[in-house]
C-alpha cells in the first residue's frame, strides 16, 4: 500500500459562492515518499486545493483521496496521520507557546493524553523554540510563530505533512532550517507536500512538483523532467562578441543574443565541444563556455506565461 | 462518534496498558483492558481521550481575563446591592417586615426581605442579574465560542487535528453551559456572603406566609440556583448558532446581545401577548415560585419545556450549519 499514492484528485472543482472558479477539474498524484512542491501564484488555487483536501471546504464536485481514504467523508481517520501548516500558523496569544501544543494535541482523540507533555516538549525542541516555550504566543515574532505551527504539525508521528508557504516570514537562517527538517522528514519516509511561490527556494528539496495557474494544473512530474523542458542556455563569455555571435549561428544556435563580453543561444544539436572548437578556430578568444541549466523558475514561466504576480 | 481509529491494520487485543494514568491522563483514563502490553507505534485510542478536548476547553475559558473579568462583574453585583440595602435600612426608613415577594416597590424581588434574613439575598441578586447581567455573560461566551477561534484562524487547526465538527460543537456548548452554571453558583455565593456578613439569617418566612427551616431554605436557595443556571440554557444554543453564522466573534457577541436585549423589550409590550409565551425569557422569573410552599411548579416546568425547545431548535440549527459549513478562515 505503500506505492498508493498519498493524495490522488480526480476532476476537483471548487466553485465560490458568486460562481468564482477557484478550482477547475483538479487531477492531482502526489506519490509516497515524495517532497512534492505546490507551485503558483497567489490566487492560483493552491489553498483551495490544500483546504479541499483537509476537509475544511467541501468540493463543488469531483474527489480526493487521502493516504487512500475520501475526504472530507473520512477526514476523521485520515487526518490524526497528517500535520498541517495551512496560510499561516493561527495561534491563541493569551495562551504560551507551549499551552498552544497542549491545546492542538487535546483536540486530536487519538492523541495519548499520557505522552502529551514529552511529545508537546519534543516538537518545541525540533523546531528550535525550546527556550521562548514559555512565552505567550502574542509575544512572539512572526518567524517563531511559524516554528511553533510547524511544531504543531510535528506533534505525532505523521504520514504526510502539507506545509502551505512554510518558510513564510523566516529570515535566511530559519529557511535553512525548514529545509533541513523537510528533508530529514522525508528521509523518515513521511511525504511532504509542500506549497510555494517563491521557486528557488524550494527546487533544492522538492522530488516532485505541479504547477497551478488560474486554478488550473498546468503540469505536475518528478523536478528533473519539468526543468529539462525548460532547455538550458549556452552562455559563452567573450570580449569578442560580434564574432562569436556569427560563429554560433553558424553551428546551428538559435536565438542568439549578446551583450558586453556575453553571448547567449540556444545550444545546437550538435557536440558542444565541437562548437568550442570552431569559435577558437575563428580566432574568437573564449573565457568561458558553459550551459545554464534552466531553472524550475524559468519553467515556471515558460508555462504560466508570467511571474509570481497575482493572478487576476 | 468521539472515536477515531487509525487506518493503519490493528493487531487483535493490541490495547495499551493504561496500568500508570499519569496526570494528564487523570480525568479520563480508566484501566480498558491491561492484559496486553503497549502496542508499539499503533496508536488504539481510548475513547476516553475525546474528553480532553473538554479539559481543554475548560480550562481555557476559564483562565481567561475576559471570563474572569464577567465573573467578577456578576460577584460585584449582590455586594451593591446589600450595600445599598444596608445604607437604606440603616436610616430607619424602612426596617418593618416588608410584603412578602413581588418587590412591590419597584425593587427586584424580595428585596424588602433582605433586612430580616440574609438569605434573601441569593433570591434577590439573582432575580436583579437573571433579565439582563447573566445572559449578557452568556452572550459573550457562547457568541465567541466558535466565530472567535474563526476569527482567529484556530479554528481551522483543531479541525484539521482533527477535533471533528460535532465534537467541536458539543464541547463549545458543554463549556457554555458549565458557565452558566459557575456564573449563577458565582452570583448565589457572593450573594449568600454578603447576606451572612450584613444581616441575621434565620428561618425563611416563603412567599406563601409559611416558615420554613434555614437549612431547607439553603437548600431552596441552590435549587434556585440550579433552575436559574437550567433557564440560561436556550440563550446559550441561541449565542452558539448565532456564532456559527459569522466569522468574527465581536459580531456573534453583540448579535447574541441585541437579540437578548429585543426579546425582552418584546416581553414587555402587552400587545404582543400572543408570542410572549414563546419567548425564553417569559418564564424566567418563575424562579420565585420554589420560594413557595408548597412549591408551584406550573411555571418552573414552562420554563424548563421552553428552554428545552429553544436548546432543542437552535441546537441543531448550530449543528447543520457548523457540520456543513466551509472553513476558510
Amino acid at each position: 500500500m505503500d506505492d498508493a499514492p498519498v493524495i490522488h484528485t480526480h476532476a476537483l472543482t471548487k466553485r465560490y459562492h458568486g460562481g468564482q472558479l477557484a478550482v477547475d477539474r483538479l487531477d492531482l498524484t502526489v506519490p509516497a515518499g515524495s517532497v512534492f512542491g505546490f507551485l503558483g501564484p497567489n490566487g492560483s488555487g493552491k489553498t483551495t486545493t490544500i483546504r479541499m483536501l483537509m476537509g475544511l471546504i467541501e468540493p463543488t464536485s469531483g474527489a480526493a483521496r487521502v493516504l487512500g481514504q475520501p475526504v472530507p467523508r473520512a477526514a476523521r481517520t485520515v487526518l490524526p496521520q497528517v500535520g498541517a501548516l495551512i496560510e499561516g500558523p493561527a495561534l491563541y496569544g493569551f495562551l504560551s507557546g507551549r499551552d498552544n501544543l497542549l491545546r492542538y494535541d487535546a483536540a486530536d482523540p487519538t492523541a495519548d493524553p499520557r505522552t502529551r507533555r514529552t511529545r508537546v516538549a519534543a516538537a518545541l525542541e525540533r523546531v528550535g523554540l525550546t527556550a521562548a516555550a514559555g512565552k505567550k504566543a502574542k509575544a512572539y515574532s512572526l518567524g517563531m510563530k511559524q516554528r511553533l505551527g510547524l511544531a504543531a504539525a510535528l506533534l505525532q508521528p505523521r504520514r504526510l505533512l502539507v506545509l502551505d508557504e512554510p518558510t513564510n516570514g523566516l529570515d535566511p537562517q530559519g529557511m535553512r532550517e525548514i529545509r533541513s527538517l523537510v528533508r530529514e522528514l522525508a528521509s523518515d519516509g513521511t511525504t511532504v507536500f509542500l506549497s510555494s511561490h517563491p521557486l528557488d527556494e524550494i527546487e533544492q528539496v522538492c522530488t516532485h512538483v505541479a504547477v497551478m495557474a488560474q486554478g488550473r494544473l498546468v503540469t505536475q512530474g518528478p523536478v528533473a523532467e519539468l526543468a529539462a523542458g525548460a532547455r538550458g542556455r549556452l552562455v559563452v563569455i567573450t570580449p569578442d562578441t560580434a564574432e562569436a555571435a556569427r560563429v554560433l549561428k553558424e553551428q546551428g544556435a538559435a536565438d542568439v543574443t549578446s551583450e558586453e563580453d556575453r553571448v547567449a543561444a540556444e545550444p545546437p544539436d550538435r557536440d558542444l565541444a565541437e562548437v568550442n572548437a570552431a569559435l577558437v578556430t575563428a580566432g574568437v578568444r573564449v573565457r568561458g563556455f558553459t550551459v545554464e541549466r534552466a531553472s524550475l523558475e524559468d519553467a515556471f514561466v515558460a508555462l504560466t506565461g508570467e511571474g509570481f504576480d497575482v493572478a487576476g | 462518534m468521539s472515536r477515531a481509529e487509525p487506518a493503519e491494520a490493528e493487531p487483535a487485543g493490541a490495547e495499551p496498558a493504561e496500568a500508570e494514568p499519569t496526570e494528564d491522563a487523570g480525568e479520563g483514563a480508566t484501566a480498558e483492558d491491561p492484559r496486553e502490553p503497549t502496542a508499539g507505534l499503533v496508536r488504539r485510542p481510548s475513547p476516553w481521550w475525546s474528553l480532553g478536548l473538554l479539559r481543554s476547553e475548560l480550562l481555557i475559558t476559564f483562565r481567561r481575563w475576559r471570563t474572569l473579568a464577567l465573573l467578577g462583574v456578576l460577584a460585584a453585583v449582590p455586594v451593591l446591592i446589600g450595600i445599598a440595602v444596608k445604607i437604606e435600612t440603616g436610616d430607619g426608613s424602612s426596617g418593618g417586615p416588608g410584603g412578602p415577594g413581588g418587590g412591590g416597590d419597584g425593587g427586584p424581588a424580595f428585596i424588602a426581605q433582605v433586612t430580616n434574613n440574609g438569605l434573601f439575598l441569593v433570591f434577590t441578586a439573582l432575580a436583579a442579574t437573571l433579565p439582563f447581567f447573566l445572559p449578557m455573560a452568556i452572550g459573550v461566551i457562547a457568541g465567541d465560542a466558535i466565530a472567535g477561534e474563526s476569527n482567529a484562524g484556530t479554528l481551522r487547526y483543531l479541525l484539521v487535528a482533527p477535533a471533528g465538527r460535532t465534537r467541536l460543537l458539543l464541547t463549545k456548548y458543554a463549556t457554555v453551559l458549565a458557565f452558566c452554571l459557575v456564573a449563577t453558583l458565582v452570583v448565589a455565593l457572593s450573594a449568600l456572603t454578603v447576606g451572612a456578613l450584613l444581616f441575621p439569617l434565620g428561618d425563611v418566612t416563603t412567599i406563601s406566609g409559611t416558615t420554613i427551616g434555614f437549612a431547607d431554605g439553603l437548600g431552596r436557595a441552590l435549587l434556585i440556583a440550579l433552575v436559574v443556571a437550567a433557564s440560561l440554557t436556550g440563550v446559550a444554543a441561541l449565542g452558539l448558532f448565532v456564532s456559527t453564522l459569522t466569522g468574527s466573534g465581536i459580531a456573534a457577541m453583540a448579535t447574541t446581545v441585541g437579540l437578548l436585549i429585543t426579546i425582552q423589550i418584546l416581553d414587555q409590550i402587552p400587545q404582543l401577548h400572543a408570542i410572549q409565551p414563546y419567548l425564553f425569557s417569559h418564564y424566567w422569573l418563575s424562579f420565585a415560585d420554589l420560594v413557595r410552599d408548597p412549591v408551584y411548579w406550573d411555571d418552573l416546568v414552562k420554563n424548563l419545556g421552553l428552554q428545552g425547545l429553544y436548546v432543542a431548535v437552535f441546537g441543531s440549527a448550530a449543528w447543520a450549519r457548523f457540520t456543513t459549513k466551509d472553513v476558510t478562515a
